[in-house]
This record gives structure tokens, C-alpha cells and sequence, in this order.
């Protein structure tokens, strides 16, 4: 009685959990452009003016402003990525006027110095424009070390007069540094400064110290943005697409189900559970890794569903095997599963090593469908060979299934002995 | 059941023969036609649309012609789809021009524009095939340490069947090569080797509780070894095959080349693992057994 209450409980506890928190977890998966639909860019950048290298701080820092960029048209979750040294790949849902989009995205980075002209409207807005990014020399602006030991910018410009001008007029007053719209940091002018460098302090913060460089230097030799490559997807033929790869893959999935407990009886039954609760899994593990799922995830979801109902059918064909070379039940599932565990474990193992290789040396689609491959199979092993074997050996101990019909094994077929 | 009691192994050379065909028609294929690469491995903009009306060739092609963008682009009308592509890369203005026009036609059309710089795919293309093949210097490794050499390369050659089989169907119908068609071939690969490994294991377990004293007894152990597989290899290719199937069927129209590629990669999977592999791993092994006395 024990055993046939424990796993009644095992069963009714993990299908409400999954009952439970399915729903939730199907919305929150992230899905690739390739089937929600959206629009993708590769940029490859240059430098505006020379034929000067790309610097990988300008990269990472034109990537973030391509972000900043992204998050404020209202996009959700862009993806940014930088690849190798001069290029960068911008992911975008939802974007309902592509060319505004793409023309915003490619204008260069744009760093003013600002001061206040009146025409204000709160406290923290600088309108009048005093030098842009042009004014400063490249690559100049530096962390340095002020007198008490707090990092300071150390800036220099071309116009030592007009520099001179500006900080005159402004003495006392704040000169505000700006990207794009966004402002970095507003200093007060101490000095007036004529010998066109000078420093700005921010307050002994040194990841701020470090944007403000960053920032002046991209401002001063920002970099041009090509595309490459350009990909769109619309929303609706995204969702259309999806919908139907859904449909056909629900009507495989109930096929496989009936077809596994038309053959096998109650260990089918438990591997038509174990089945969803592996693809439960695997929902799971995306949600949390924050994986997103694209057509190669799919692929590789597929095959993992695939070689997880082989791992059923191994081990049940085994049983089989041997419950018709005339083993009783008991000895015929422990014969079997002792036998086909080796043979599950060697081909699952050999593509997981495939699929580690795939993992480490391709690039984009190769490494998503490597990698969801890989979480497959190990939740496979979970499921389909540890969680199932459980399931049936609590049934067979509580003194059921002792028959060989429950294993869609006929009487007639068993060899006597 | 009669296909539990065939003889695999004697059978092999007619699939010997099928499969060398085949690759021979495949490498003849590709090397005079190639592949037919869709726009993914060509520069060129490819432009699908959905409709909610019928538009026919004929009030595109002016539009085209008027954009100066009609230089040999094919448009392919359907009912609710149209596909047109252009042999060159649509700029921002042309594409937005051509968006424009074709909404004047049906305002709900909806549009997929993929521009592509072929070198990405083929960058790609190049990159899978690098690693597969570093892959399989992985299956070596463990087979051999597992198994013996011989298993690994008889694995090997099999998944490279497969593998090449679907490029060489794809070449002969002239189906088209997407960047999806790679990935395809990569889960047909996993596919291959997980299913030639599962007949090799019992092979490795036949062998030994078995005395072999002549290649009659090899051939027997091989058959056996098949034949006690061949209901898991059949119900499990059944499986897979008809979840792809379903796939090619109701799946959405972008992947219909990827699941069509799965249909035809698990049929090869399937069919190599037994008629391939194990028979090859004979030829291998029959080597080795200093010759053993002809058989009767």
C-alpha cells in the first residue's frame, strides 16, 4: 500500500506543478526573432574620419548607446551583441516602423558640452549647445589620478581659444556633457581654463570616471555604422509560422503518447508521463537560463524528444525480450533495465559528445542547437531513464502489474522455458 | 516476422551498391549543378509577403520596372503569398519604395525582407562543417574507448552517408539550401549516430558471450544482433519520422524545407544504421580474424 500511495503522490504532486506553473512559464520563454517576429541588423563599424582602428572601448561603448538607443523606441528587450572587433549585431522585437528605427540606429554618437540658455524646463536641462565631439583631440581623454587620489578625466581640446571663451563665460556655472540626449555628467567650471586641456571630477567614482573617458572619446571619433546584414520579420508572418510549428508539434506529441501506450500498456503510460514531464523540464531550464528558444532550439528539441521515446522504446523492448524468453515479470524488468541502461546511456553519451564539440567550436545557430541539445539529453537521463524506472519499480514492488499483458506482452508469444 | 530472420549482412552488398549510386549521383549532381542556394548564400534580397487579396505578377512587375529594381528579380505569386527576389541587395529607399507601392495594392500586406551578405552564411555553412568533422574526431575518441576502433569508424562513415545523403537529394531535386537546411543535417547527424550506436551495443554484447571460430559465425553473430534491434530501430525511425512528417505537413511555410530535409536525413538514419553500419563493421572485423577459414 506504501509504495502505490507513494507513487500516486509522486504522480499527482508533479502533474499539478506542472498544471500549475505551465501557463506562467509558456509566456515568459523568450523567442527568437526567427519566430516572433522582429528585426535584425549586423553593423559593421568604422571610424568616421581616417583610417584610424576601432578601439574596443568604442565598440562596446557605440553597442550600449545602440541599447540606449533601442530601450528608448520602446522596443522590447533589444539584444546587443559585439562580435569579433569591429562588428555588432542589434536584435529587435516589436518594432512597428522599421525605417525610423534603422535611420536612428545609424546616426553616429553625438557628444555635446551644453550650458543653459533659459530656455530650460526643470533644473537638470542644458539646451544651449557649446562644442560638440569634433572639438575634442581623439583618443585623449584620460583616467588620471587628482591630488587626493580620486580618478579624474583629463580632457583636451583643439580650440584652446573657444575653450578658453566658454569656460570664461561660464566660471562658477555648470557645463553639462551630453550623449546623444542623455546627460552624463554636469560639472561646474572652476577655472578659466586656456591652455585647452582640462580636468572634470566626478565625485570619486571610478566606474564613472571610466564612462565619462569612454563617452568624450567615442564623442571625439565616433564611429560609422554599416549594415551588413539585415533581417526582418514581420510580426504577424512570425506568429503565423509559429502557431502552425506548435499545432504540428502537439499532434506529433499525442501521436508518440498513443503510440507509446498502445505498445507498452503501463510502462508506456509511465513514459508518456515521464515524456511530458522532460518537455516541462526543458521549458523550464529556458525560463531560467533565459534561454531563447529560435528554429535550431526547436531542431534540437525534436531530436531530443526523439531519443528521449528511444529510450523508452530500448528499454521496453528489452523488457520484452526478455519477458518472452520466459523470465517472470520481476526478473524480466530488472534484466532489462540492467541492459538497456548501458545501451541508452552510449548513444545519448556519443551525442551529447557531438553536440559538445558542435558547442565549442560553432558560431550562432550551430552553438544555440548544440546547447539546447545538450540540457535535453541530461534531463532526458533524468526523466526518461531515472524517473521512469522509479515510477515502474514502485508499481512491481507494491505487487502490481505482475502480468505480462500490462506490458503488452501476449501470453502466446512467452517461450517456455 | 520475416524481416527478423533476414540475412543483413548478405543483404548489404545490394545496399552497398544503392548507397555508392547514390553518392556518385550526388557528387556528379553537385559538382556540375551544385546546390540550389536560396538567398541566405547569395548576395540579393528575398522578399516574402502575405496577402489578403490576390496580386498578380502582372501589377508587381510594373512596380518593380518603376523602382529600377526589376533586373532579373523572379516573383513568384500565390494566393495568399507572394515571394519576389531580386538578384541584388534592395537599399533602405527601394525597399521602403516597394513596401509602399505593394501596401497601395493591399493594405494589409505584411512583409518579410531578408537582406543578405552571403559571406555570413557561408561563413556558417563553412563553421558547421568544421565542426562536424572535429565531432567526429569526438565519436573516435569515445567509441574507441568504449567499443573498439572498428565501431567508431563504421559510426562514422554511416553519419558522413546520411549526412551527404540529404546534400545529394537536395542537389538531384534541386530543393532548396536555406541556413535552416544546415541545421537540419546537424540533427540528422545526432540522429545517425544515436541509432547506429543502439545496434552496436548489442553487437558488443553478442560478442561476448559468443565463441567465434569462422566468418560464418560473425556473419551470424551480425544478423542476430540486427535482427534482435530491428523492432526498436523500426518503432523508433516510426516515431521520429512521423513527428517530422507532421512537421514538413502542418509546420509553418519557412521551415518547410528544414522539416523536409529531418523526413529524408531520419529515412537515410534509419536505413544506414542497419544496412550500412553493422554490415561494414563486419567487413572491418572479418579482417582481423587472421583470416578465418572460407565459410561453407
Amino acid at each position: 500500500m506504501k509504495r502505490i500511495f507513494a507513487f500516486v503522490t509522486v504522480v499527482v504532486v508533479i502533474s499539478g506543478i506542472m498544471a500549475w506553473s505551465t501557463p506562467g512559464l509558456l509566456k515568459s520563454v523568450h523567442l527568437g526573432l526567427d519566430l516572433k517576429g522582429g528585426f535584425e541588423i549586423l553593423y559593421e563599424a568604422s571610424p568616421m574620419e581616417g583610417g584610424e582602428k576601432v578601439s574596443r572601448q568604442s565598440l562596446l561603448k557605440t553597442a550600449q548607446s545602440l541599447e540606449d538607443r533601442a530601450n528608448k523606441l520602446g522596443t522590447s528587450e533589444p539584444e546587443v551583441t559585439t562580435e569579433g572587433t569591429n562588428r555588432i549585431r542589434l536584435k529587435l522585437a516589436g518594432v512597428t516602423d522599421e525605417a525610423e528605427v534603422r535611420k536612428l540606429m545609424k546616426e553616429p554618437a553625438s557628444l555635446t558640452f551644453r550650458s543653459k540658455d533659459g530656455t530650460e524646463k526643470s533644473e537638470n536641462e542644458y539646451n544651449k549647445i557649446e562644442m560638440v565631439g569634433t572639438d575634442f583631440v581623439e583618443n585623449a581623454a584620460k583616467l588620471e589620478l587628482g591630488s587626493m587620489n580620486e580618478p579624474i578625466v583629463a580632457i583636451k581640446v583643439k580650440d584652446k581659444k573657444k575653450f578658453a571663451e566658454i569656460t570664461e563665460r561660464l566660471l562658477g556655472k555648470p557645463l553639462a556633457i551630453y550623449m546623444n540626449d542623455k546627460m552624463i555628467s554636469d560639472p561646474i567650471v572652476q577655472n578659466v581654463l586656456s591652455d585647452g586641456t582640462a580636468t572634470i571630477t566626478v565625485g570619486g567614482d571610478r566606474k564613472k570616471a571610466e564612462e565619462l573617458r569612454d563617452v568624450i572619446n567615442l564623442g571625439a571619433l565616433p564611429l560609422k555604422l554599416t549594415e551588413k546584414y539585415t533581417q526582418s520579420v514581420g510580426a504577424t508572418l512570425g506568429k503565423q509560422s509559429l502557431d502552425k510549428t506548435i499545432e504540428a508539434g502537439l499532434i506529433a506529441s499525442a501521436f508518440i503518447l498513443l503510440f507509446m501506450v498502445g505498445m507498452y500498456r503501463v510502462p508506456g503510460l509511465i513514459a508518456a508521463f515521464t515524456l511530458i514531464v522532460h518537455t516541462w523540464l526543458l521549458i523550464l531550464v529556458f525560463v531560467w537560463a533565459d534561454f531563447t528558444l529560435t528554429l535550431p532550439g526547436i531542431a534540437a528539441l525534436i531530436l531530443g524528444v526523439g531519443m528521449a521515446v528511444d529510450a523508452n522504446i530500448i528499454t521496453n523492448e528489452r523488457i520484452h525480450e526478455e519477458m518472452k524468453n520466459g523470465k517472470s515479470v520481476m526478473s524480466a524488468v530488472k534484466a532489462g533495465d540492467k541492459h538497456s541502461f548501458r545501451t541508452v546511456m552510449d548513444s545519448q553519451l556519443t551525442t551529447v559528445i557531438v553536440a559538445a564539440v558542435m558547442y565549442w567550436f560553432g558560431t550562432g545557430a550551430v552553438k544555440g542547437f548544440a546547447l539546447v541539445l545538450i540540457v535535453e539529453i541530461v534531463l532526458s537521463i533524468a526523466t526518461n531513464i531515472y524517473l521512469s524506472r522509479f515510477l515502474l519499480n514502485l508499481l512491481l514492488k507494491a505487487g502490481k502489474l505482475l502480468k505480462p499483458k500490462y506490458f503488452g506482452v501476449k501470453e502466446s508469444e512467452i517461450r517456455e522455458l | 516476422m520475416s524481416f527478423k530472420n533476414l540475412n543483413y549482412v548478405h543483404l548489404s552488398k545490394y545496399f552497398y551498391i544503392f548507397s555508392i549510386a547514390l553518392t556518385l549521383a550526388g557528387i556528379i549532381c553537385l559538382s556540375v549543378f551544385g546546390l540550389n542556394y536560396s538567398v541566405d548564400f547569395r548576395a540579393g534580397s528575398n522578399v516574402d509577403i502575405t496577402l489578403s487579396k490576390g496580386i498578380t505578377a502582372e501589377q508587381v512587375q510594373p512596380i518593380l520596372d518603376k523602382l529600377k529594381i526589376a533586373d532579373e528579380a523572379s516573383i513568384s505569386p500565390g494566393e495568399e503569398r507572394m515571394n519576389i527576389r531580386f538578384t541584388q541587395v534592395l537599399n533602405e529607399d527601394q525597399e521602403m519604395k516597394l513596401k509602399g507601392e505593394i501596401s497601395k495594392l493591399d493594405e494589409k500586406a505584411s512583409f518579410e525582407v531578408n537582406t543578405v551578405d552571403p559571406e555570413m552564411a557561408k561563413e556558417l555553412a563553412r563553421n558547421a562543417i568544421y565542426a562536424v568533422l572535429i565531432s567526429c574526431l569526438g565519436i573516435i575518441v569515445y567509441v574507441s574507448i568504449r567499443f573498439e576502433w572498428r565501431f567508431a569508424v563504421a559510426a562514422i562513415i554511416s553519419l558522413l552517408h546520411d549526412a551527404f545523403m540529404v546534400v545529394a537529394v537536395f542537389s538531384i531535386f534541386r530543393l532548396e539550401v536555406d541556413l535552416t537546411f544546415i541545421i537540419a543535417v546537424l540533427t540528422i547527424i545526432g540522429y545517425s549516430i544515436n541509432d547506429t550506436i543502439v545496434i552496436f551495443d548489442r553487437i558488443r554484447e553478442n560478442l561476448r558471450f559468443s565463441k567465434l571460430k569462422n566468418r560464418q559465425d560473425l556473419i551470424e553473430l551480425v544478423n542476430r544482433s540486427v535482427s534482435q534491434t530491428i523492432m526498436r530501430s523500426i518503432y523508433t525511425a516510426l516515431t521520429v519520422f512521423v513527428a517530422a512528417f507532421f512537421l514538413f505537413l502542418l509546420g509553418g511555410e519557412s521551415i518547410r524545407m528544414f522539416s523536409l530535409a529531418m523526413v529524408i536525413g531520419l529515412l537515410f538514419g534509419a536505413y544506414s544504421s542497419i544496412f550500412i553500419a553493422s554490415p561494414l563493421w563486419f567487413v572491418l572485423k572479418s579482417k582481423q580474424k587472421n583470416k578465418p577459414a572460407k565459410a561453407s
